[in-house]
C-alpha cells in the first residue's frame, strides 16, 4: 500500500466515518519497500492539491520520516526543484507499506496489510 | 471475446426468487453465490478479464491528469492502467482477484521482472489498454456496503459489473450512495465528480442468452470450468468442496452445462445477478440520492454517469 492511498482511506466502519479522528489511519509495525517506479511530474504536481496535506505530515511523521514542511510546496517552487519533485514522488508513489496494520482513532479496529494489500473487510459485529 | 460468452450458457439460466430478505440473509446469500464464487474461480476469471468496456474506457480517459478515482470491484484490476495520468485506487470483496489485481499492476511497474508469484495471470494475452509502462495505482480488499474511502475524497469512481451482485434492491442503491460520498461535488469544467455504474441488462435481445424485456431478473448464472482450466488444483479441491453444500441449491437445476454431458471433470459455479431493466439503474441512483448525467447501453449492459445530486446535467455541455 502506498504512502498516497492512505492520504484517502478511513475507517470502514460507518460510525466512526463521521469522526475526526478516524482520518488518517495510523500505521503501526509498518515494514516498508521502495518501489522503482517512473516519475510523472504532471500528475505528481496535479495530484498534490487532492491530497490532505496536514494528514500526510502525520502519516509522515508515524512512518519514522522527517518532518514535512507546515505548507505543501507550490506548483511552481515543484517545477523549479527538481529534488522536492524526486522526494515527494519518492514518499507518495514509491514507498509501499508491506506488512503491519492500520489502525482507527477512533475505534481503535486494526486492519491487517499483508503482502502489500491492506484487508478491510469487516467482522460482522462492526458492519 | 468468444471465450467469456463461451463461458456462459446460451439457455435460460435457473431463476431464483429473492424477496426482500433480511440483511443478515442477503449477505450470507451473497457470500455464497457471489463472494465464494469469486474466490474459487478468480484465476480462470481474470484471465477471460482483460479487455476494457469502450464506455468504461471513454469515462476514464475524459480524467483530467491528477485526478484520484476509485474502481470499486476492479477485479483483476484492468482499468487501473487504463488512463495513466490519473491516480487509481481499486478495491474488490475478493482477496483472490486482489491479490491478482496487484501482481498485475507490478508487472507493469517492473516490466523487464515479472515475479514468479504471476504466474497464474500469465495466461491473459497481453492487457492491450494496459500495456504501456507505470501504472499510478494501488489494490485494496473492501466491501462495497463499507468502503474505507474518506468522504468526498476523490473525484471520480467506476464500478463495472458489480451492483448486479447484490441481492436486494435496498443493497444495490446503497452501493450506489456509497459511491455517490466518496466523490467531490461535480464541477462544469472537467468530467470529475462523477460516478460510473455498469451493470448487466435484462434486456439482451442480440445475445445467445435468451433474456429479454419481461423476463426474469434475478438469475444464478453458471461459470463452467474445466479441471484443465483450475490453475491451482491443490488448493482449489480444499477451497472448493466445502462450499459445495452452498452451492448445490443451484447445481440442482437442470443447469445446462451438466445436460450437455459435462463430466465430473468440470466445475460449475452458480453466480447471483440481477438483470436490470430500462430505466432501472436511473431509479436506483435517483433513490440513493444522485443525480443522473448521462447513460446509455453497451452490448448487454446498461450504464449511467451519476452525480450528488442536486441535479447538474442542466449544465453539463453536450
Amino acid at each position: 500500500m502506498k504512502v498516497l492511498t492512505l492520504n484517502f482511506l478511513t475507517c470502514a466502519v460507518k460510525d466512526c466515518k463521521s469522526s475526526n479522528n478516524s482520518f488518517p489511519l495510523h500505521p503501526k509495525d509498518a515494514e516498508l519497500v521502495y518501489d522503482d517506479l517512473e516519475i510523472n511530474p504532471q500528475l505528481l504536481v496535479n495530484v498534490l492539491p487532492r491530497v490532505d496535506w496536514v494528514a500526510l505530515r502525520t502519516t509522515s511523521t508515524e512512518l519514522g520520516f522527517p518532518e514535512l514542511p507546515e505548507q505543501p510546496p507550490t506548483v511552481e517552487e515543484l517545477e523549479s526543484d527538481e529534488k522536492m519533485l524526486q522526494d515527494l514522488h519518492k514518499l507518495l508513489m514509491e514507498t509501499q507499506i508491506m506488512e503491519g496494520k492500520l489502525v482507527c482513532g477512533n475505534c481503535g479496529h486494526e486492519y491487517a496489510i499483508r503482502e502489500g494489500i491492506a484487508n478491510f473487510l469487516l467482522p460482522s459485529h462492526l458492519v | 471475446m468468444a471465450s467469456t460468452s463461451a463461458l456462459l450458457s446460451s439457455s435460460a439460466a435457473p431463476a431464483v426468487t429473492r424477496l426482500a430478505a433480511a440483511d443478515d440473509d442477503a449477505e450470507a446469500y451473497e457470500r455464497a453465490h457471489v463472494h465464494g464464487v469469486y474466490e474459487a474461480i478468480a484465476p480462470h476469471f481474470s484471465s477471460t478479464r482483460y479487455k476494457p468496456w469502450p464506455a468504461v474506457a471513454e469515462f476514464l480517459h475524459a480524467q483530467t491528469s491528477g485526478a484520484v478515482g476509485l474502481d470499486v470491484g476492479c477485479g483483476n484490476g484492468k482499468y487501473l492502467g487504463v488512463n495513466p495520468d490519473v491516480f487509481m485506487l481499486g478495491s474488490d470483496r475478493s482477496p483472490a482477484l486482489i491479490a491478482l489485481a496487484r501482481s498485475r499492476t507490478q508487472q507493469q511497474e517492473q516490466e523487464s521482472q515479472p515475479e514468479p508469484g504471476a504466474s497464474s495471470a500469465k495466461a491473459a494475452p497481453p492487457p492491450p489498454a494496459a500495456a504501456a509502462a507505470a501504472t499510478a495505482s494501488d489494490v485494496l480488499v473492501a466491501d462495497g456496503l463499507s468502503l474505507p474511502f474518506r468522504d468526498r475524497s476523490v473525484d471520480f469512481a467506476v464500478c463495472v459489473a458489480v451492483i448486479h451482485h447484490m441481492s436486494t434492491r435496498p443493497r444495490r442503491q446503497e452501493a450506489i450512495r456509497q459511491l455517490l460520498s466518496c466523490v467531490r461535488a461535480a464541477g462544469n469544467a472537467d468530467a470529475g465528480g462523477h460516478v460510473f455504474v455498469m451493470v448487466w441488462a435484462l434486456e439482451q435481445g442480440n445475445s445467445r442468452r435468451g433474456w429479454d424485456e419481461g423476463g426474469e431478473q434475478d438469475l444464478l448464472v453458471p461459470w463452467v470450468m474445466k479441471k484443465s482450466q483450475q490453475q491451482q488444483p491443490k488448493k482449489q479441491k480444499q477451497k472448493q468442496h466445502p462450499k459445495k453444500g452452498l452451492l448445490q441449491e443451484g447445481d440442482k437445476s437442470d443447469a445446462p452445462a451438466e445436460a450437455s454431458g459435462h463430466t465430473d471433470s468440470s466445475s460449475v459455479f452458480q453466480r447471483y445477478y440481477h438483470l436490470y431493466r430500462k430505466g432501472e439503474l436511473e431509479e436506483d441512483v435517483l433513490a440513493a440520492g444522485g443525480a443522473v448525467v448521462t447513460g446509455g447501453y453497451e452490448r448487454d449492459n446498461w450504464w449511467v454517469v451519476a452525480a450528488n445530486g442536486p441535479p447538474s446535467s442542466s449544465s453539463r455541455p453536450t
